[in-house]
């Protein structure tokens, strides 16, 4: 139950991080959501890419909507502030917190009713916005909490648990991510922690808006035959792009891969994407291209997944505000206060 | 000639200028509006216009008082027709004695004119067009011609408009000179060709003083910056939309970082109002002053977004410049018929915060003091303004501020407050006030984190439905109210020159015409205690003022009477006590309809006087 907290039984030699942090430094309140759900692989995932990253706790904010996505926050980073907010308006939410503390990271926690349906206005503009920010939807196709309707992601053809066909065009996230604007797009599997953990902590030091869609088989209603997000299906139509490494400026440089397989991207904070080329022509710089391959595989119905896009140098909202170094939330009164001196000039031209 | 004597007055008239929307009209008006200031003549301009970029009419209606009524009073003295659309209606408005401006160039049969009226006609396209060959300086130097004009039909110095065109486009040399000849040709013409000075008259008075001119949004801005907001977002609405350009106008001046020129501020214009306040809310949550300011359909679509600010305890400020409703309504007429949208907005049991100011002064200092409010209470606050101080440029007191003031962040508990042993929850009653202590995301490596939400939690801040810890927390939060009420600007009362057990309730830009109708009302023996409420929860002077008067009357700018209902619902008194008087079409209430009201309910009052029916 979400209000139990995980009991500290440490051992005395689990590994820590350079900043002296276990893993359950990063764990949160013990999860509610089924046995076997994809959404708590991914909380492990993030709990792990926090982990290696060194990032202090308390210096992230993780932000959710709501449906079982957006319980997840609750259970991983217990010592970072969060805010489960309302369904769909997570991204304003997130947007406004990262407008008042630049210096934090942000991370927010949605799912596909929550991304995709109610909030498409809220996810596509916080995309085009350029909030600096790691968005994970966790995409299972149904609504868990309200007993297995369908949602706008849900493919043309698929069937419900009940034998419902979805008739309705599905809506795909990372192509309008794409499209949006968003500087750093993934698509990854929870099923697929190797794929999903790199993948995240590129994320987390992407500057900009970076976008995470990771199918989550929903145990209960959506992972049946006749389903496109179960297990066996996403299993068996994986396309995967790339296998991503990440490595930060301190860790020595894997170089075991043969030329031509690698493709190298340095972030704007110095960290490195190492990407282990599946397939030969595919090209994450390119957004057209990116766009175009995400169709042609669509079409052939499989799921690509991978780093399909970056811009290593993206720039983001508070770039674009040209806003002031420190976070807006520290300046002092001297700072934002112009006094009774000017009042009175103002007065005058008022006259 | 007209059988009835021409109006005689001076430096107490209105006139009214009635423009084609779009013709640039508006600002030769307003410079007008000036010229009178500048005579040292209180004057009181309201735009009326309709929802449209160009091409409707437009009236622009100046009321010149030097008593300092700066209410509107209704009629017409002087109708500066200049819109042949709406030329019939224009006539008919004017007062018997009055006196009516035209443009004579294409001459107008004897019926479309009054012969109660003195009429003034200047050739003003002719002359136009006999001295300009561009279309646009045609249009905009016939403007300022009918200016000059009045400026020697009203006895107005002509060099005060003069200085006031060169103080316009100071460094504007071109500007100036091109401005201040068809000033004069207008001046000249009128002086050669009309009987100037007319029967009313501008005469040089001390009745400004130290006052300054500006509108409510423009101060709700001001006061935004002054009241340390570093966050705004919103979404364009009429009539609230410049309360943001205001604030970024001063953010520009004021907040522009000297050394590198980089912003202490940001600025989002959202997608819609809901991603506007969740922006708000999400700045809000974590540690800086935000707000934003919308109107009616605003509110409507921020509900939800308000119960989670109230029931997470965020502080956020919204400037609500009213309008006319329900639905899109009278977008560019001016309402005060927010109340019960934002007093108990969202869903469940809430109650919020509000301010009304009654002038751009009040629209500074409450716009200010909102932001305190808000962080004191962890709660949102709606200053509630209204299109008439909104948009209108009104007389005020100047702006001040004390540079000892610091703002009241609340109760936020630091990382040393943390270290040294203190108990936090996020949503403990530590004082007894209601108002628990909060942290700032990002304070304390180990300590102070918690999870926002809109679902139920205990005092920790940790998930539960347990019935216990939702009454607890509901009660918290009324015990939080109980601490507004006493929060919140005092009410102000003016009583009557004598004791009487009449009075009168009133908020926002009702006040101007609420304090004239005192005066008129004295004039007829009728004695009625003011009370201006500026805040809710009301505080217990307001409910104290019901009871100690038979009879109250409610004075409002809506259809319902929401203040009323609030009262009835907050103070739990006599639905018979609170006589309604609504004004509700649109234009700002006038002195004449309150008195009026008044004086008739009070006539048919004393048939049946309160008293009597206590004692049978």
């Amino acid at each position: 139950m979400t209000y139990l907290a995980k009991p500290k039984l440490l051992r005395t030699d689990a590994p820590r991080n350079t900043l002296g942090y276990t893993r359950r430094d990063y764990e949160g309140a013990i999860s509610t959501l089924c046995a076997g759900c994809g959404h708590d692989s991914i909380s492990a995932a993030v709990v792990q890419a926090c982990f290696d990253l060194d990032i202090e706790p308390h210096r992230v904010a993780k932000l959710s909507g709501i449906g079982c996505s957006s319980k997840t926050p609750d259970y991983f980073l217990g010592a970072s502030h969060g805010f489960n907010t309302t369904h769909g308006r997570m991204p304003s939410v997130l947007t406004g917190a990262a407008l008042a503390n630049r210096d934090l990271t942000y991370m927010g926690v949605s799912g596909d009713g929550d991304s995709a349906s109610i909030g498409i206005s809220q996810f596509a503009h916080a995309m085009r916005r350029g909030v600096n920010m790691t968005y994970i939807c966790e995409n299972n196709g149904v609504y868990g909490l309200t007993k297995g309707q369908f949602s706008a992601t849900a493919d043309k053809g698929s069937k419900s648990k009940r034998g419902v066909v979805n008739n309705d065009t599905p809506i795909d996230l990372v192509a309008l991510a794409l499209q949006l604007g968003a500087s750093y797009v993934a698509r990854s599997f929870s099923g697929d922690k190797e794929q999903l953990i790199p993948l995240i902590k590129g994320a987390l030091r992407h500057r900009g808006p970076a976008f995470i869609d990771v199918i989550s088989p929903c145990v209960t209603f959506n992972n049946h035959a006749g389903s496109t997000k179960s297990y066996d299906y996403v299993r068996e139509h994986n396309d995967a792009v790339n296998r991503l490494d990440f490595i930060l400026p301190r860790d020595q440089i894997n170089t075991s891969y043969a030329p031509g397989e690698l493709r190298r991207i340095v972030q704007h904070d110095g960290s490195v994407l190492h990407l282990r080329k599946l397939e030969a022509d595919y090209d994450p710089s390119d957004r057209v291209a990116a766009m175009n391959y995400l169709q042609e595989r669509h079409a052939l119905g499989e799921i690509v997944t991978g780093l399909l896009y970056v811009d290593s140098s993206a720039e983001d909202l508070h770039r674009h505000l040209n806003t002031v170094e420190k976070p807006l939330n520290q300046l002092g009164d001297a700072y934002l206060c112009p006094g009774s001196k000017a009042l009175d000039a103002l007065n005058a031209s008022l006259r | 000639m007209s059988q009835v004597k021409p109006i005689e007055s001076s430096n107490d008239f209105v006139i009214k200028f009635a423009n084609v929307n779009g013709s640039g009209s508006a600002s030769a008006n307003e410079l007008f509006a000036r010229a009178i200031m500048r005579m040292g003549v209180p004057v009181a301009p309201r735009n009326i216009f309709p929802s449209n970029i160009q091409g409707m009419p437009t009236w622009y209606e100046m009321r010149v008082s030097e008593a300092g009524w700066l209410g509107r009073r209704g009629g017409c003295d002087l109708m500066v027709a200049m819109n042949p659309q709406t030329w019939d209606r224009d006539i008919a408005e004017i007062e018997p004695g009055g006196y009516l401006f035209y443009d004579s160039t294409k001459s107008q049969p004897r019926s479309r004119f009054r012969e109660d009226i003195t009429v003034l006609g200047i050739p003003l396209t002719e002359m136009c067009n006999r001295e300009y060959t561009d279309a646009r300086q045609r249009q905009l130097f016939k403007n300022i011609m009918y200016v000059g004009a009045l400026t020697a039909l009203l006895g107005i110095d002509f060099s005060v408009v003069e200085k006031l065109i060169a103080d316009q486009y100071r460094g504007k040399d071109k500007l100036i000179g091109a401005n201040v000849n068809a000033l004069k040709l207008g001046f000249d013409h009128a002086t050669a060709n009309l009987p100037c000075p007319i029967g009313l008259r501008v005469k040089r008075s001390n009745g400004v003083g130290d006052k300054i001119f500006i509108n409510g949004n423009d101060a709700c801005g001001l006061g935004a910056v002054y009241g340390g907001a570093t966050v705004a977002a919103w979404y364009p609405i009429t009539p609230s939309t410049s309360v943001i350009e205001a604030f970024s106008s001063y953010c520009r001046k004021y907040r522009t970082d000297p050394d590198n020129g980089m912003a202490r501020y940001a600025i989002v214009q959202a997608e819609d109002e809901l991603a506007s306040i969740g922006m708000v809310i999400g700045a809000a949550w974590n540690g800086a002053r935000a707000f934003t300011a919308t109107s009616g359909p605003g509110i409507s679509l921020m509900q939800e977004f308000f119960g989670l600010a109230y029931f997470a305890e965020v502080p956020v400020v919204v400037f609500n410049v009213q309008r006319g409703g329900p639905s899109t309504g009278m977008p560019t007429r001016t309402q005060q018929s927010d109340l019960i949208s934002c007093a108990y907005a969202s869903h469940g049991d809430t109650k919020h915060v509000l301010l009304f100011p009654e002038d751009p002064y009040e629209c500074f200092t409450l716009g200010a003091q909102a932001f305190d409010l808000a962080d004191r209470l962890q709660t949102p606050v709606f200053v509630l303004l209204d299109l008439d101080i909104g948009m209108n440029d009104r007389l005020c007191q100047p702006f001040d501020w004390d540079d000892s003031r610091r703002y009241d962040r609340g109760k936020i508990m630091t990382a040393e407050m943390l270290d040294s042993g203190k108990n936090f929850g996020r949503y403990l009653d530590v004082d007894g006030d209601g108002i628990p202590w909060r942290t700032i995301p990002g304070t304390h490596p180990t300590k102070g984190a918690f999870f926002s939400r809109g679902t139920t939690r205990n005092a920790y801040a940790k998930y539960s439905e347990a019935g216990t810890d939702y009454t607890y927390n509901m009660e918290r939060l009324r015990r939080k109210l109980e601490t507004a009420k006493k929060l919140v600007p005092a009410p102000v009362l003016k009583p009557a020159s004598q004791p009487t057990r009449f009075g009168a309730i009133h908020y926002g830009s009702t006040s101007p015409a609420m304090a004239e109708a005192s005066a008129l009302l004295e004039a007829q023996g009728v004695h009625v205690d003011t009370l201006r409420v500026r805040g809710f929860p009301f505080a217990d002077e307001v409910i104290d003022f019901v009871n100690d008067h038979d009879v109250v009357f409610v004075v409002e700018q809506n259809e319902s009477g929401q203040l009323r209902m609030l009262l009835l619902t907050e103070g739990e008194l006599d639905p018979k006590k609170l006589v309604r008087v609504l004004h509700y079409d649109g234009t700002p209430i006038t002195a004449r309809f309150i008195s009026g009201r008044i004086a008739d309910a009070l006539s048919e009052h004393k048939v049946t006087p309160l008293r009597k029916q206590v004692a049978s």
